[in-house]
């Protein structure tokens, strides 16, 4: 065990922010196949009429890496995330 | 280090079935997955979770942990014995959420050796290290301020030889002026290590705010219940009342009641908009403890009669 001191500055996901499918793809490593069908499925709802005009913020950047991590670690597949996704979201809105 | 019991950890017996202990791991890993769960401990519960199941879901690496762990309590200082030495197939390769870090020293001692992880990758191969997930917990001054927060992560690292050794991290990260609670910062390259040269995963912090004893944050406005006397809240008066950015005098109208809400615009936390501050109106009366405060209640009850439960029908 040892400590580093490292001095880092990041960017905050702020709700202006918006993403295109690669960019988005880009940050959650994810590819564009996944988010195409997570889109499909309702689980993200980009700005956008066209995969090439697509916008996404940073909730759907969030609901992505959920997904990704639920359908990973529970076998949940794009309709369940979708459901535990809005239920969780649901949940945040009665506990404030 | 110390012995892991990693039947006791999926609640499982030693006898246990592959198929009950896919459930068993299922079942825990609903209930403690980071993302859904509320648990105070899920985290860790998760990432104990997660390294039982990867020992005890192979066959290979559950015969040995068997072989090892014989006559072994939860807890107990361990050795690996001697001679211990374990291969990995090179076809192994993790999987699943490990926020907060890898597995226990334990584990790795056991079956750490030569080979690094990643989500999916497999030894030998290029692969990307995984993102990580870490809750913080700032003051709300520093939020309005922004402020260099010292954080601590117990994270995995390579060593010389590719081993991977847990290793306390402590990252002093920039949180911006104006933070908001839920909002995230991601710091590029800051996750988990890769493997065989491939990159380092991303750290997403998520920012929550310290309970403060008497500011609470929605979104950018910051709500105060503010005490007041009666004869403040009758007569109107002007009070000072604390915000983020220091005290500032407030005019309580006349006529004022319990509840009252007062906007104080722009003074929440910075943004554009920036925020307001809510004050609450709360009417505090004093106790009658002396004659004179007693014969001043009593001249009230008989200059000013009121009956505040009217609307109750009582």
């Amino acid at each position: 065990m040892k400590n580093e001191i490292v001095v880092i500055s990041g960017i905050v996901l702020d709700e202006s922010m918006r993403f295109s499918l690669v960019e988005l793809c880009d940050f959650a490593k994810a590819s564009p196949d996944q988010v195409i069908e997570m889109v499909e499925e309702g689980v993200l709802e980009p700005e956008g009429t066209s995969v090439y005009t697509w916008r996404f913020d940073t909730h759907a950047l969030k609901r992505l890496q959920i997904a990704m991590r639920l359908e990973q670690d529970l076998g949940v597949n794009l309709p369940g995330s979708a459901l535990v996704l809005d239920l969780l979201e649901e949940m945040e809105r009665l506990k404030r | 280090m110390e012995y892991k019991d990693y039947y006791k950890i999926m609640g499982l017996s030693r006898d246990a079935t592959p198929e009950e202990i896919k459930r068993a791991y299922r079942k825990l890993a609903r209930k403690y997955h980071p993302d859904v769960s509320k648990e105070a401990n899920a985290e860790a519960k998760f990432k104990e979770l997660g390294e039982a199941y990867e020992v005890l879901k192979d066959p290979k690496k559950k015969a040995a942990y068997d072989q090892v762990g014989r006559g072994w309590q939860e807890g107990q200082p361990f050795t690996p014995p001697p001679d211990w030495g374990f291969d990995f197939g090179v076809d192994q390769g993790f999987t699943g959420t490990q926020p907060g870090g890898g597995f226990s020293d334990f584990f790795e001692a056991l079956f750490g050796g030569g080979f690094r992880r990643g989500r999916g990758g497999a030894y030998g191969r290029q692969m990307q290290g995984s993102d990580q997930l870490a809750k913080i917990q700032i003051d709300l001054e520093d939020a309005y301020r922004g402020a260099d927060s010292l954080i601590s992560l117990n994270m995995p690292q390579a060593d010389s030889q590719g081993h991977l050794v847990s290793n306390v991290r402590t990252l002093n990260v920039k949180i911006p002026k104006g933070i908001k609670a839920g909002q995230r910062i991601r710091l590029a390259g800051q996750g988990m290590p890769g493997g065989g040269g491939g990159g380092s995963g991303d750290l997403y912090l998520e920012i929550e705010f310290k309970p403060h004893r008497y500011f609470r944050a929605e979104g950018r406005d910051i709500h105060l219940e503010l005490p007041v006397t009666p004869w403040e809240a009758a007569l109107g008066a002007t009070v000072p009342v604390p915000t983020l950015g220091g005290a500032v005098e407030v005019k309580i109208p006349p006529g004022s009641q319990a509840g009252k809400q007062l906007r104080l615009k722009g003074r929440g936390l910075p943004g554009t908009p920036a925020g307001d501050q809510y004050v609450t109106l709360k009417i505090v009366a004093p106790s009658a403890r002396t004659d004179e405060a007693k014969a001043l209640y009593e001249k009230m009850a008989k200059v000013m009669p009121m009956n505040p439960r009217a609307a109750m029908g009582v």
